[in-house]
């Protein structure tokens, strides 16, 4: 007799994993239809946009400038090492530009939000919250959403910039380019859709670093052990969400 | 006299694990209620299962008569203030932000501010206190901001969570004796849950049971010396029979 046991413990699986979905997607589309409490999303205006500057910088810099080494190494092996400086900028603005930065903002703030608002969940905050008739998610979850889906292409536009100078200052002080014809080269192939997605897929990152965080934190579990695995959970799949969303934003927007 | 709030049938479950079993409890405008119990006898959920904090599996809470409903309960929270166990004051914000929390929105700062101080000393703490964060706060200044914040907006009715959990006896007299005297003052209902039978001397008009999930007993605090009923009796005497 054939068991139908793996195909109940499917079905229930299934079932969970839509269930959870279909949670999640509820929790973003209520909160993110909310008018965000504005001195909040100021301060998270300034938390995840101007201090995650500094390590978005230096990343899209060392990332450009490695780039640049990479493409005219490999570019030379077909005497295509002058076009190095455009694919630094396209590779920067379509792709390494805006996946790097959503990393290293997921980093930097989906385990900042989890620990603050797990924190605020065991020390009973969020029902304070509540009992002074405040909405947790206008206080909390809809002021970082928002900021992080503004903040993030800022972000990736700098990065875009400071990628391309990494580029340059490699491409000029070792790699024999002039500057004026490193940057014709970087300007003269880039496109304004390429500059545009990379803006676009900032945003989609930003809203998946800081629904990952806000989601986890505020179903954090009891104590230190709980607010740690929210913090874990919260990084994990923000970084994989990023990697997901990214491929099917390629795909839309360049298959 | 229709009861200031009513806890009516209330029953709630975690994992299969009965908690609350049909709790009916009600108290008088005015009234200062203390509720006791055993640790993991669902005081703390009867309080959040009141709140809205806990979805009930089955039965209602009434106030003023009335069945709190989504609408209701809003306007029941906007006459209603709570001091947690922890404080649960808001990391990010000053002591007097804290206090004025529900303020700010209605007065504007600098009326917000004046009203918090007035509160900050009703509960014994200084102006000087009032821009600290509640990190450099010790834990009987953090149960008075607390305290300060949950009478803030003058509330008719009040919650106080194991208000003396984790302080010394001088401090936790003190709060008993704030807590007391605010209720006295104000006319404000409450309801106090707690181990501590000091506090429950200090504070009560009237003394609930919890145990097996249900109100096992009730009555004043002087019902509760002379009762002869066996948790009663060993509760309030710290009596273990192993």
């Amino acid at each position: 007799m054939i068991s139908a046991r793996p195909v109940s413990l499917t079905g229930r699986a299934a079932l969970g994993v839509a269930r959870l979905v279909g949670r999640v997607a509820l929790f973003a589309s209520r909160s993110l239809f909310m008018v965000p409490e504005p001195r909040e999303f100021l301060r998270q205006l300034i938390q995840i946009g101007w201090l995650s500057l500094p390590v978005v910088g230096l990343t899209a810099l060392f990332t450009g400038a490695a780039l640049a080494l990479q493409m005219y190494s490999g570019g030379e092996r077909f005497a295509a090492g002058d076009v190095m400086p455009a694919v630094v900028a396209i590779g920067m603005a379509r792709e390494l530009g805006p996946v790097l930065g959503g990393l290293m903002v997921a980093a930097r703030v989906a385990s900042s939000i989890a620990a603050e608002i797990g924190t605020m969940r065991v020390t009973e905050q969020i029902d304070a919250l509540v009992t002074l008739s405040a909405d947790p998610r206008r206080h909390l979850v809809t002021p970082r959403l928002w900021a992080a889906i503004l903040a993030v292409p800022m972000l990736v536009g700098v990065g875009d910039v400071i990628g391309i100078m990494g580029g340059w200052l490699v491409g000029t002080q070792s790699l024999g380019f002039t500057s004026a014809a490193y940057l014709k080269g970087s300007w003269s192939f880039l496109e304004s859709w390429d500059v545009i997605s990379g803006l676009l897929k900032g945003a989609v990152f930003g809203l998946i670093v800081a629904l990952s965080g806000c989601w986890f934190g505020i179903n954090a579990g009891r104590g230190a052990a709980g607010v740690g695995r929210a913090t874990k959970y919260a990084v994990v799949v923000a970084a994989v969400g990023i990697f997901a969303a990214n491929f099917a934003l390629t795909g839309l927007f360049f298959g | 006299m229709t009861a200031a709030l009513e806890a009516r049938d209330l029953r709630k479950s975690f994992d299969g694990q009965t908690v609350l079993d049909g709790v009916n409890l009600a108290v008088a405008p005015g009234e200062s209620l203390v509720v006791i119990g055993q640790s993991g006898t669902g005081k703390s959920v009867l309080l959040k299962c009141i709140l809205g904090l806990e979805v009930p599996d089955s039965g209602q809470t009434l106030w003023e008569g009335a069945p709190l409903t989504r609408t209701s309960r809003a306007r029941f929270l906007d006459s209603f203030g709570m001091l947690f166990q922890g404080a649960a004051l808001f990391d990010s914000l000053t002591v007097w932000q804290n206090v004025a929390f529900r303020l700010r929105k209605t007065l504007g700062e600098q009326a917000a501010r004046r009203v918090a101080v007035e509160k900050l000393a009703r509960v014994g703490l200084g102006p000087e206190v009032a821009d600290l964060f509640p990190a450099a706060l010790s834990g009987g200044m953090a149960k008075r901001a607390g305290l300060a914040r949950a009478i803030a907006a003058d509330p008719k009715i009040i919650f106080f969570d194991e208000p003396t959990t984790g302080l010394d006896p001088i401090r936790a007299a003190r709060i008993n004796t704030l807590i007391r005297d605010i209720v006295t003052e104000t006319g404000a209902t409450a309801i106090t849950i707690t181990h501590d039978m000091t506090t429950v001397r200090s504070v009560a008009d009237r003394v609930a049971m919890l145990s097996g999930g249900r109100v096992h007993w009730q009555g004043d605090v002087a019902q509760m010396d002379a009762a002869t009923d066996r948790h009663v009796h060993d509760f309030i005497r710290g009596i273990w029979r192993g």
